[in-house]
Formats: C-alpha cells, structure tokens, sequence
C-alpha cells in the first residue's frame, strides 16, 4: 500500500481572462480528509481538475506541489457526481478498467476481493443498468480503490443519492479511503461536518479554513457538535452566496 | 413475430388493393397484370429469378459489409488523427455533393458488367453515412469518461479501444440502419446502369418485352430481400443500442 501526501496549492485561477477566485493558499493535509465548500460555479471543481491535470482550458497561476516534491501524475484516483460505470462493462469488468486502460494485467481477484468487501459481490457479473444508484456508486468506490492512490479527489460523488443511501456511502468510504489524502467537494454542508477533517470554504473572495467539530470521521449524523458546526457553515455558505 | 404479422397484414391489403384495381379498371395485363398472374410467373421462372437474386443479394450483403468496414475505419481514422480531419473530411463532404448515380456508368467503363462495378456503387453510397453517423459518435464521447480514462492514465490506443468506440456504437447503429436501406438501391442502380446480371437486369429485360408480370415477380423478390435485410440489420442494432446506450 501507498504512503500518504499532502498538496499545497498556491495561486489563483482564471478562464479567458476572468478571475475565477481570489489567490488562494491551500495546504491539504496528507492523509486526512479535507471537504472543499462553496457556492456554485466558483471554481470548486476546477480546482479538483487542475490538481489531476485536466483542466487545459484553465489559466492557472501559480504552483501546486506535492508535500514530497514528486509531481501528482499518476498518484491520484477521481470520483465524480455521476458513477461512470461502462453500461457496456459488467460491474468486475467496469472494476478492472484502470488496470485494462493502462494495458495492465487486470487483477480479478483482488477486484473480486473488493467487490466482496462492498457487499456487490453477487452484481460482479451484472451490468450497471440492473443495479440502483447506490449500488452504483459503490461500484465507482471500488474501482477508485482498485487503483490504489495514495491521492482521491472526490467531486460531489454522493450528492446525486437519497438521505439515507448517502449517509451509508459517506461511512463506506471513509472506512475504506483512511489514510489516503482525500480532497472532498461538496455542496452539503451536513457532508463536510461530518467528514472534514478539513474544511475549507471557497468562494469569490478566496478560500477560508472553518473550524472542524470534535470527534474522529465519520462523526454521526445526531452528534451535537456536527450538527452545530453544520449549521455554521451553512450559515456562512449563505452569507457568502448573497 | 408480431413484426412479420404487420407486414403480412400490410401486404395483404396492398394485394387487396392491387387487385381490386385490376378488375375494377379493368387494366391489361401489360399495364398492370394481377396479383395472381404475378405469383404464377413467380413460381414457373423460380429459377431464373432465384439465380438473378442471388446475383443482386450478393453485391448488397458485399456492398454493405465492404462499405460499413470501410465508412467504420474510415470514422476511427478522423477521429484519431487532426490532420486526417483538416484534410480528409471537406473531401468527404464534397464528394456527396456528386450523385453517386452519376458516376456510375464510369464504373461500369472501368469495371465492366460484372459485380464489381454494382458493389462499387452500394459501397459509395453506404460509406458516408457509416463514416459519418461513427464519426459523430466517436467525437462525442461523454467527457466524463475520457476525463477518467486520463487521470487513470490510460494510454491513447486504449482510451479509444475501450471507451471511445463502444461509447459511439450506437451512433453507427444508426449509420449501418440507413446503410442497410441504401445498399440494395445501389446495386439496383448498377445493375440498371450496364450487367448481364442481377434483378435490376431482369426487370429491365422484362420491361423492354412488356413481360411486366415477370418484372413484378423479381420486384417482389427484390421487396423481400429487402425486407429481410431490413429486419436482420434492425435486430442487430437493436442489440448495439441495447449494450452500449448511456
């Protein structure tokens, strides 16, 4: 298994010439899981593309580092709002497509191991039109563990369920992503308080690090100071959207 | 089954109909002989028209398959090279904007009377819609899943082996269905133009000896092989769309 490392993210970034916020100063702690708020279409999810080198139509000014001086490529595994499941794949085969995608040799049996572990092993041979959301987007868990990142940039990937579904996938990947660096968008703050270890808060007027409520992740969900803290944020996200 | 009970039904009233013309306006037979009349010829050449129809059936199902393979490559190529987009695509589009009917009696000075030039006529004609429905396709791969294949580091080969062209595949369903309506009148128009072969051959044989029943018969064999290519390219895409549909 890999090591753990922390990004810094230094510098501000723009779209055609538009500012898309204030510089900024980011240090995103290795292996903790740090949850990136904010108002929508402030940039939230260009930040996540530029830290995994997709977002080419992005002028970004400034650095962005790895804690150990190696460069990011190759060290990172994205999860996005929709599953992207293959309709044509099976779920083992949609599991293993890092591995054929690099021309690897596809192991099935530790894909077969995790399916087990997320309790999909009787879908390994079902397409993803014959399973529901949830189970679908613990599918994308599993391939996003298959690859074995020290880094996971997750955007929204939990948004699109139902209240219940989501606070089960929320626990699933806590447990299974510990000890790797995650980077969490999300628009809920219900999400980041009981998730962040970290939370940051981006919005036109650069990014704000909140205060975290007490207690190891996942916090749950009736625990006082969570709920407090969720309540906080979402007082400030809406101070911050007007 | 319910298809082939439609069309039994719809065939059965454009018989009814035919032939209530023909007794009604009381029409020679050399204008528009009977249903029955036609059936009769039908059965007593079976083996002149079975010989001519396997003659045309061959250049469709060549003339398909050869254009679908060549329009399918064709649409891998552009999307996987600029240059071969910046070049090769405006002369794609221009050479649509020749009939392909026109050219066809050159391919009969070149190629002669047998297949060869009717199967350069359907290949023509259903190249460019495959070619072009694929392309389309291949060029919309949902970002979403190119942006994984790329933080996943997929090598370039792999990335459209494995989520570009599957992800298309229903847009060329869409390209061989046109492609299988076209590819019969191809080989019809080649036929027309010069053979010593085929249905199309007959029917103007027929024609020019006011033998208009036997030109009914091969029409109606032309009309099933149609059909039955129709259907079985149908069921085929069906099962593409099926899979690879988001």
């Amino acid at each position: 298994m890999s090591t753990s490392v922390g990004i810094h993210i230094k510098g501000s970034a723009s779209i055609a010439g538009k500012q898309l916020f204030e510089p900024l100063n980011m240090h995103i702690k290795a292996g903790q899981w740090s949850c990136l708020l904010g108002p929508s279409g402030v940039g939230k999810s260009t930040l996540l593309y530029l830290l995994s080198d997709l977002a080419s139509h992005v002028n970004f000014d400034g650095t962005i580092v790895a804690d150990d001086g190696l460069p990011l490529a190759g060290r990172i595994s994205y999860m996005a709002q929709t599953d992207l499941l293959m309709p044509w794949l099976s779920i083992l085969d949609n599991t293993l497509i890092g591995q054929r995608l690099r021309g690897d040799k596809p192991d099935i049996d530790k894909a077969e191991k995790l399916l087990a572990g997320l309790g999909l092993s009787e879908h390994s041979k079902h397409h993803p039109s014959q399973l529901s959301g949830g189970q679908r987007q613990r599918v994308a868990l599993a391939r996003t563990l298959m690859e074995e990142k020290e880094i996971v940039l997750l955007d929204e990937p939990f948004s699109a369920l139902d209240a219940r579904t989501r606070a089960d996938m929320q626990e699933l990947s806590a447990q299974w992503l510990e000890g790797k660096t995650v980077l969490h968008v999300t628009h809920d703050p219900a999400e980041a308080a009981r998730l962040g270890e970290q939370i940051f808060l981006l919005s036109e007027s650069g990014l704000r690090q909140m205060e975290v409520p007490t207690g190891a992740i996942v916090r749950p969900v009736d625990d006082p100071d969570t709920l407090a803290c969720q309540g906080q944020l979402l007082k400030i996200l809406r101070e911050v959207d007007s | 089954m319910k298809y082939f009970f439609r069309i039994l039904i719809s065939a059965l009233l454009i018989i009814l109909a035919w032939q209530a013309l023909v007794t009604f306006a009381d029409l020679p037979h050399f204008i528009l002989p009977s249903p029955f009349k036609v059936v009769d010829t039908l059965w007593e050449l079976r083996e002149l028209i079975a010989s001519h129809a396997l003659v045309t059936a061959i250049e469709i199902l060549l003339g398909l398959l050869i254009g679908t393979v060549l329009g399918g490559l064709t649409a891998i190529w552009l999307a996987r090279s600029k240059i071969a987009r910046y070049l090769v695509k405006p002369v794609l589009v221009l050479t649509q904007a020749l009939p392909v009917f026109a050219l066809a009696p050159l391919f009969t000075l070149w190629l002669g009377y047998g297949m060869e030039s009717k199967i350069l006529v359907a290949v023509l004609i259903i190249y460019f819609p495959v070619a072009s429905a694929f392309f389309d396709g291949l060029m919309q791969t949902p970002k979403g899943w190119l942006d994984l294949g790329k933080v996943m580091g997929a090598a370039p080969r792999q990335l459209q082996w494995r989520i570009q062209i599957p992800a298309a595949l229903p847009s060329f369903a869409s390209g061989l269905r046109l492609a299988a309506v076209y590819a019969p009148i191809g080989a019809i128009i080649g036929e027309w133009v010069g053979a010593s072969e085929g249905l199309g051959y007959l029917m103007l044989l027929a024609n020019g000896r006011a033998k208009i029943d036997l030109m009914f018969a091969a029409l109606l064999v032309l009309a099933v092989m149609t059909l039955l290519l129709h259907y079985a390219v149908g069921k085929f895409c069906d099962v593409l769309v099926k899979k690879y549909k988001q």
